[in-house]
């Protein structure tokens, strides 16, 4: 997965879809993520490869499919494997909070435990420069995952996962909007290549569908927010409830590398013989206390290419209604094979 | 508060490290190209199979046959990842009649990362 970019991904929806909603939480203070963490995240990672040991498995593969990694949806696969990833949209206002420019820079590494079952590690830096007031900086919370593939067919071309995401609450920065609580979210993750289809249709083989399904329940259904009102000199409280929501989002891709080697030379050279089209759909349905029913997400067309141990991809953000925002986003991501580009240490599952 | 500055240099440094510090022989080979090429249509039989992958492959590993409409296996079975291009594996195949051949691939690269693919061409 990434699953550690997974999650993160989560959050740059997230913190759209429920930015409004968002209150300073005066009984629940948060601790400020020193700069340090980067720097802590960056020799965390430099150390797991010193300690791995050696050997090489694949990643991402079902028989002749190759599943890419993907920049909104999370991937349905266990694997080695470092991302970052970097939003930028313009949020609407909402409530009291003027709109702003929204940027988020991911960190994600995911490490195989077993051939079949894998960890991950997220963290974030957000930037948020408002219309009005000062522009804030910090960390959002940190990700952990958990996640085992229990069914790979490669005649069909088909993965099924299942995993565990935790959200850690009050690891972040209030200021950019890090919840003080934890969230937990099990989901189930699917992959699907066309390559079964017939040869009558063989220009679809191409195709391959992603996706992810499972809710997300905080651990605390609600926040208290008690406030001095100078004017009256009365103590007020607000209540914020935290609902439980639906991560439901998917993916349509269609390789030209699956096309250029298993279906027909169109004589496509480089870079466009390793280049994958896609369109991504990461949504959220909030499911209880008050917000019941509604949906936020976006529609992401973007392109991917694949080379041999690193993936770049570019992705536009249009938000599917005005509840998830007005303006159009932008993601990009940087992405390593980590079993690739060291087989014989940090690529290889632990046991 | 995080200084910008700080933090892109952190990101370039943590960007660039992988690309230059690597086990250098790892990864999965992916079929570059071949002759005859995936799904073409040729006037006549081949006198061998050839693909290109991206990748050294591991000679004692990887493989590669040719298959009639029938699923009946029809190269020389004289499989070989050319001496002097380890990228390259080849198969003769005999003066074959006109119709469908599918061409499987299984290959494992040095560090043991195995792929495996299909296609098919056309003899008229």
């Amino acid at each position: 997965m990434v699953a550690g970019a997974g999650s993160s991904r989560t959050v740059i929806a997230g913190v759209i879809g429920l930015r409004g909603k968002e209150v300073t939480n005066c009984l629940f203070p948060r601790t400020t993520v020193p700069a340090t963490w980067l720097w802590r995240a960056i020799g965390f990672t430099l150390t797991i490869i010193f300690l791995m040991p050696v050997s090489s498995w694949a990643h991402g593969f079902a028989g002749k499919r190759f599943f890419t990694t993907t920049l909104s949806v999370e991937d349905p696969f266990v694997s080695d494997e470092l991302s970052f990833l970097i939003g930028h949209i313009r949020e609407p206002g909402g409530g009291e909070e003027p709109p702003m420019n929204s940027t988020e820079i991911s960190l994600d590494y995911s490490k195989r435990i077993t051939p079949d079952f894998g960890i991950s590690i997220g963290e974030s830096f957000l930037h948020l420069n408002p219309d009005e007031g000062k522009s804030e900086s910090g960390f959002g919370n940190l990700e952990l995952g958990l996640k085992y593939q229990f069914l790979m067919n490669e005649e069909h071309e088909a993965i099924l996962s299942f995993g565990v995401d935790a959200e850690i609450g009050g690891t972040g920065a209030d200021r950019v909007g890090a919840d003080s609580f934890s969230t937990l979210s099990p989901l189930l993750f699917f992959g699907k290549g066309l390559g079964d289809l017939p040869e009558s249709v063989k220009f679809l083989r191409p195709f391959a569908f992603t996706g992810v399904i499972g809710p997300n329940f905080p651990t605390r259904s609600k926040n208290v927010i008690t406030t001095l009102n100078k004017g009256t000199g009365e103590i007020e409280q607000e209540v914020e409830r935290n609902p439980v929501t639906l991560t439901w989002g998917f993916s349509i891709q269609y390789s030209l590398q699956y096309l250029q080697s298993f279906v027909k030379d169109i004589g496509l050279g480089s870079p466009l013989n390793r280049m994958i089209v896609l369109v991504e759909f990461p949504l959220e349905t909030c499911l209880n206390r008050g917000c019941g029913g509604q949906t936020t997400g976006f529609v992401n067309p973007g392109i991917i290419w694949v080379g041999k141990s690193v993936q770049f991809g570019i992705e536009a953000q249009i938000p599917i209604n005005e509840r998830t925002g007005k303006n159009v986003g932008v993601l990009g991501l940087v992405h390593f094979f980590i079993d690739d580009l060291f087989p014989k240490s940090l690529g290889k599952p632990l046991f | 508060m995080v200084n910008w500055r700080q933090l892109l240099i952190a990101l370039v440094f943590a960007l660039a490290l992988p690309c230059l510090w690597t086990d250098k022989v790892g990864g999965h080979a992916l079929l570059d190209h071949c002759d005859p090429k995936v799904g073409e249509t040729v006037s006549g039989s081949p006198v061998s199979i050839r693909l290109w992958f991206d990748r050294d492959l591991e000679p004692l590993s990887s493989a590669v046959s040719v298959q009639d409409a029938r699923r009946n296996r029809v190269d020389k079975k004289n499989v070989r990842v050319n001496p002097s291009n380890a990228k390259l594996l080849e198969v003769g195949v005999p003066p074959l009649p006109a119709g469908t051949y599918r061409v499987i691939w299984n290959v494992v690269t040095r560090d043991g990362h195995r792929t495996t693919g299909d296609y098919t061409f056309v003899i008229k």
